[in-house]
């Protein structure tokens, strides 16, 4: 009986310990392509469908095909919301010079509002703002944390 | 920052000109550091009594400065007092020579001080014990509040006379304070004396603010306000307090830094994604562009004559650094090595420009020649930036930041130093956490 349940146990956990390692290989793929961050962990919403954030490499402030998906969305949502008005905020990683990093966030936010200006929103309606390495929202210092802070959030302003 | 708060009296009882035997080389890394003798400053009998510190301990106090100072510059070993085999007083009339030289001392600091009709008068003299004979002897008077740059400006004349260098101890550092949560991080701005005393906030903390810089009198300091959540370049008298946004951009400017002259203020101005270098009068608030490029141009500083400007440029694809003349001609890229190059900041002497490098995920602090040759890094580390010039160029001073777990948990900003010799590397002690410092020049000239 008692070596049964041994058995039982050792079986759990190799079991279990499988099923985590399986879990980390598979997450890693799934949050970061091309050093972009592809999850959804930190993604809020403007409205349902609308998320509020893009993610960009790591000193880079060009657009990949899922930011320029979600721009659309926001652009979408802001022509039917026509009273809306948003801040862009654009943001880098803490791996980067501050000074740098405020101008590469300037940079970031500026890439959405364009796309967002080409899709038919107003510039008058969209103010941005850089915050460089200042307003992390993930404060670890891992590549997973820093995907997640190379960002920019459109924020409704009124 | 009180102006001249020092009535400086330099009266020079006697200036030995001829070489002395003993001189510190401050240009390379010194395993051997100079045995020296501080003894206490002796205190006058005839003193008043001042309310807001003891007067009997002055000297002792003034004294253990001056080792401190010492000690932090690694050139000096500030040796035990407990060995020393003379009275202060009358060592300060004439050491005996052969005592001194038998506790290994090679030089030796003796001193007295007098508090009469609220006024602080003390004498200093600076011997050289292998030579037997006296290097430096001078005098002066200030208020007794002032006590503690008594002890740095008695530093740098030593330093001064021992190493053939101006000294960089009567000086102060302006940083950024931080608290909180790393996802939450109060900052304020803050200013203390070089050796970590008298910190006082000049902010409440309410906006976020970054990279103070003193401006060459060290009596304005320029810095990035986020006020109204307008991030903009802010001019700020330490004396009254009084704040004013420097220009009417229509968009963030930031990475400001003072004219060698004091009159110009340079920074970066960020419009439609695309950061230039912009410069402006304090006088007549004339605005002229200095670069024009679609990259990222920022990080300007003035090379000490003012006649060129060195800055941070994505202009290649990745941030090297660059250097131009003043009026934004003849740009021309001086790092070509492997990886990233940021805050470059012209040496006060002109010969060299510090920086900061990100290669292969760690950050360097180094310097250069102004022409990008002679390259070498100091100090490497997870996180460092920022370096700022010692005003005699020979220190440097950085921040560094640690690594934090999945919580942010761990993170820190400190104050570091190192010598241009890649030597005597420490930390400055503050009361909070602390970056981007920036180095004020020397209090009294």
């Amino acid at each position: 009986m008692k070596f049964n349940k041994a058995i039982k146990n050792l079986f759990i956990v190799l079991f279990s310990t499988l099923l985590i390692s399986a879990c980390s290989t598979a997450k890693k793929s799934v949050d970061t392509v091309d050093d972009v961050y592809t999850g959804t962990d930190t993604v809020e919403f403007l409205a349902k469908g609308v998320p509020d954030r893009i993610f960009f490499a790591t000193n880079k402030s060009k657009l990949t095909t899922a930011s320029r998906d979600t721009l659309r969305k926001q652009a979408t949502w802001m022509r039917k919301n026509k009273d809306v008005t948003v801040t862009v905020e654009g943001h880098a990683d803490e791996r980067g010079t501050r000074e740098y990093n405020l101008a590469l966030g300037e940079r970031r936010a500026n890439a959405a509002k364009d796309y967002l200006m080409t899709y038919g929103v107003s510039g008058k309606r969209i103010s941005v703002i850089s915050y460089g390495k200042e307003r992390p929202v993930n404060p670890a210092s891992s590549p997973l944390a820093w995907s997640q802070n190379r960002r920019s959030v459109t924020v409704k302003a009124n | 920052m009180k102006k001249i708060i020092f009535i400086l009296l330099l009266s020079i009882l006697s200036w030995n000109s001829s070489n002395a035997l003993i001189t510190v080389d401050i240009t390379r890394g010194n395993l051997d550091p100079l045995p020296i003798a501080v003894s206490p400053l002796h205190v006058d009998s005839e003193s008043e009594k001042i309310p807001s510190f003891e007067t009997s301990t002055l000297g002792a106090e003034i004294s253990k400065i001056i080792e401190k100072n010492f000690k932090s510059t690694g050139l000096f070993n500030p040796l035990k007092k407990d060995s020393f085999v003379q009275k202060p007083d009358i060592a300060h009339l004439k050491p005996r020579f052969e005592d001194w030289r038998l506790i290994k001392a090679q030089a030796l600091v003796t001193g007295k001080l007098l508090i009469k009709n609220n006024k602080l008068k003390v004498e200093f003299r600076l011997w050289d014990l292998t030579a037997a004979k006296e290097m430096v002897a001078l005098s002066f008077t200030t208020t007794p509040n002032n006590w503690r740059r008594v002890a740095h400006i008695i530093s740098d004349k030593i330093y001064e006379r021992l190493t053939g260098e101006s000294g960089y101890f009567d000086t102060r550092i302006a940083y950024v304070s931080e608290t909180g949560p790393k996802n939450q991080r109060i900052k304020k701005l803050a200013l203390m004396d070089q050796d970590g005393f008298n910190t006082k906030y000049l902010t409440l903390g309410n906006e976020l603010v970054l990279t103070p810089r003193f401006n060459p009198t060290n009596q304005l300091v320029t810095y990035l306000s986020y006020f109204k959540n307008m991030p903009r370049v802010y001019l700020l008298d330490i004396e009254t307090g009084i704040q004013e946004v420097v220009g009417n951009f229509p968009g963030m400017t930031f990475a400001p830094r003072f004219s060698p002259d004091g009159k110009k203020i340079i920074m970066s101005f960020a419009k439609d994604g695309n950061s230039d270098i912009y410069s402006m009068d304090l006088e007549t608030r004339v605005v002229e562009q200095i670069t024009k490029h679609p990259s990222i141009d920022t990080s300007p500083s003035y090379s000490p004559d003012g006649k060129y400007i060195t800055f941070n440029s994505d202009r290649s694809g990745l941030q090297q650094i660059y250097v131009m003349r003043s009026d934004g001609t003849q740009v021309k890229r001086i790092t070509h090595g492997s990886g990233l190059y940021g805050t470059p900041v012209w040496s006060p002497r002109g010969d060299l420009i510090a920086f900061t490098k990100v290669r292969k995920g760690r950050f360097y602090i180094g310097v250069m020649r102004s022409d990008g040759t002679g390259e070498r890094l100091l100090t490497e580390n997870f996180y460092q930036e920022a370096p700022s010039w010692s005003p005699n160029g020979r220190v440097l001073i950085f921040y560094r930041e640690t690594k934090s777990d999945s919580k942010g948990k761990g993170f820190s900003a400190k104050l570091w130093s190192i010598d241009i010799t890649g030597y005597n590397e420490r930390r400055l002690k503050t009361e909070t956490d602390a970056s981007d410092p920036s180095w004020s020049s020397l209090l009294s000239k």
